[in-house]
């Protein structure tokens, strides 16, 4: 517990993670740190295990063994820890997943009252300033469904913000957006890059991951194969799985 | 850049075709829109005048509203005797409730259906109504039963006819459709007791006919209790029709808990919110929403099961039009009193459905795109 009093110490630190459905070995001795701070791209081909990993850190999905310890709290069956973790991570999802019978506003403001104890009042404008930042304001009123996809994604981030996390989790934010709504939800991920807080995002942007990442993590098969910087990882990679990927990715 | 592309003007957008306007174009499109429809709509004409005029003719024309006993015989089946609702309208309506006493179980009822109307309006949705509904019940109750301030004491095996087919499907209701949800959240538990406990009782209940359940609960209950202690049958019934009613909403819930995407519930968790919190705030109010046809289904039929009581010797609505009709001179007009009861609970059901088409309207802004 005394390790989030130090600031040197890392926010995530993954040690032997192992987890499995079934018989199928999704993660396999995952070793990672992440200092706090740190931005970070997880890439690799369907079924490698990159949505699991990141979904283990705010227990979405349980891990089997080894170690997961997120912002100093050691992440097990116990509920008030996994609570703990849960107030300072914010998670985005592909299918954006808001609230489809509350307002934008409502679903911002849900999680600071019923989590946070956040007056209604403090709540609203604090989620106004969120959706300001994302750039949505004037959608506060509508019901999720009625914005576009680009829209509902950025409305989406903000109410991740809305409880003020340290460790920002993005798992495929534009997989499921029209090609010409991406650049808008990018860039609020770029902007939010610049501010300082711990982000993990599962993305096959290159674009992005060049602007905004410190690291590029490449996962096959449940393991992590490869990292580097962006700009080496994209222009140099190494491992043969990572160079048979790119040129999948690269070829259209 | 290429030198073959082909430029396009732009297109104003237009509006659409109009269609044929008057009665004669309504007609055509509607009724003579081909051979196979021409054909329906005249089979249907050919039915109403084969059966409308001799139906009028006896439900009005021949029809006598006086309850005159010697003029409904001279009518020899040829027209109705509307007669028999004015001479056993009260017995049929308050069963066999003393007489001069059914002002009591009027006034009951009228709270009642008050209380109900008022739930269903928008501005009552609001948390002292379930204080209001505990308050009511048990005024009614006391209003029914008298023993207090005044009122002479009337057992509640004498209670009968409406207020008692109102007050079981109203009270079964009531308690069936929380314990309903709470059984289909427990059967989706991730606890392996809760969710055997949770199946184990929606099967063993579905299993078995709802007569079978209100005589184990009026007949069987009482030998499992210590001697001496006697439970009222009327509550025996209550609990029987209850626990009937809510199995069956609770797999009409888990129908709806079941249609509700994983990632609502991962978005939930992923803000931190509890089990609880995450039910009350984003599952639940979307799973019933999807499933309002199903639990008004649930409803109309639980209401109209409330007839079955006559077999344990309590008498609903149809069961008093039986006491009722059991003197000689009145048993043939039978028919009559039937269509009464009938047109008693189809008020009731075709205005309960009337306002699921209302919910259902009202619960949808903003879940479909606009």
């Amino acid at each position: 517990m005394t390790a989030n009093m130090n600031s040197e110490a890392p926010i995530i630190e993954f040690d032997k993670v192992n987890k499995w459905y079934g018989q199928f070995h999704v993660l396999r001795d995952i070793q990672l740190t992440v200092p706090k701070g740190e931005r970070i791209v997880i890439c690799g081909p369907s079924g490698s295990g990159k949505s699991t990993l990141i979904r283990c850190i705010n227990r979405l999905e349980e891990h089997q063994s080894g170690r997961l310890v997120v912002n100093g709290t050691e992440l097990t069956d116990d509920v008030k820890a996994v609570d703990a973790v849960r107030r300072e991570v914010g998670m985005v999802f592909q299918q954006f997943n808001l609230f489809p019978h509350l307002t934008v506003l409502e679903n911002l403001t849900l999680a600071p009252m019923w989590v946070g104890k956040m007056p209604k009042k403090e709540a609203e404008e604090k989620a106004m300033q969120q959706l300001t930042r994302v750039r949505i304001a004037e959608q506060a009123g509508k019901y999720p469904l009625q914005l576009s996809g680009g829209q509902q994604q950025r409305v989406a981030i903000a109410r991740a913000l809305c409880l003020t996390p340290k460790i920002m989790l993005f798992d495929e934010p534009t997989s499921a957006l029209d090609p010409e709504m991406i650049n808008e939800v990018l860039e609020v991920m770029v902007d939010l890059a610049k501010q300082g807080i711990t982000m993990l995002c599962v993305t096959h942007e290159m674009g992005f991951a060049r602007q905004a990442a410190d690291r590029v993590i490449f996962m096959d098969q449940g393991q992590i194969v490869e990292e580097n910087t962006p700009v080496d990882f994209f222009n140099h990679p190494k491992s043969d799985r990572a160079k048979d990927f790119l040129s999948k990715i690269l070829s259209h | 850049m290429s030198t073959t592309g082909t430029i396009y003007a732009p297109i104003a957008s237009r509006e659409p075709p109009r269609a044929a306007q008057g009665a004669v174009a309504w007609v055509r499109r509607n009724l003579f829109d081909g051979w196979a429809n021409s054909l329906a709509t005249l089979v249907t004409v050919a039915v109403l005048l084969w059966l409308v005029p001799p139906l009028f003719g006896w439900s009005v024309l021949n029809a006598v509203a006086r309850p005159d006993n010697a003029a409904c015989r001279a009518l020899q089946e040829t027209g109705a005797c509307w007669g028999v609702i004015a001479e056993k309208g009260r017995l049929i309506l308050f069963g066999r409730y003393p007489f001069e006493e059914q002002w009591r179980p009027l006034l009951a009822c009228a709270a009642l259906i008050a209380l109900l109307i008022a739930s269903c309006l928008r501005p009552f949705w609001k948390p002292w109504l379930a204080a209001l509904w505990v308050v009511v019940l048990a005024l009614c109750f006391m209003l029914m039963r008298g023993g207090v301030a005044g009122l002479t004491l009337v057992e509640t095996s004498r209670w009968g006819g409406f207020p008692l087919t109102l007050a079981l499907s109203v009270v079964s209701l009531v308690v069936a459709f929380p314990l309903a949800i709470l059984v289909a959240l427990g059967r989706n538990s991730n606890l392996p007791a809760i969710r055997a406990v949770c199946v184990l009782y929606v099967e063993l209940i579905r299993g078995v006919p709802l007569i079978s359940v209100l005589f184990m609960a009026s007949f069987m209950f009482p030998l499992f209790m210590p001697q001496g202690t006697s439970i009222d049958v009327l509550v025996r019934v209550l609990v029987g029709m209850t626990l009937f009613a809510a199995a069956y909403l609770a797999e009409v819930v888990r129908g709806g808990l079941q249609a509700l995407p994983k990632g609502q519930v991962e978005a939930a968790q992923s803000l931190g919110l509890t089990y609880w919190q995450t039910q009350r705030k984003i599952v639940l109010p979307q799973a019933l929403r999807l499933v309002v046809p199903a639990i008004v289904n649930s409803f109309i039929s639980t209401f109209k099961d409330t007839s079955l009581v006559t077999i344990v010797s309590l008498y609903d609505l149809t069961g008093a039009l039986q006491l009722a009709l059991g003197d000689a001179d009145w048993r043939k007009f039978f028919l009559e009193g039937q269509l009464f009861v009938a047109a008693v609970y189809f008020v009731f059901c075709f205005a309960l459905s009337r306002y699921s088409r209302w919910v259902e309207a009202y619960l949808n802004t903003g879940m479909r795109r606009q």
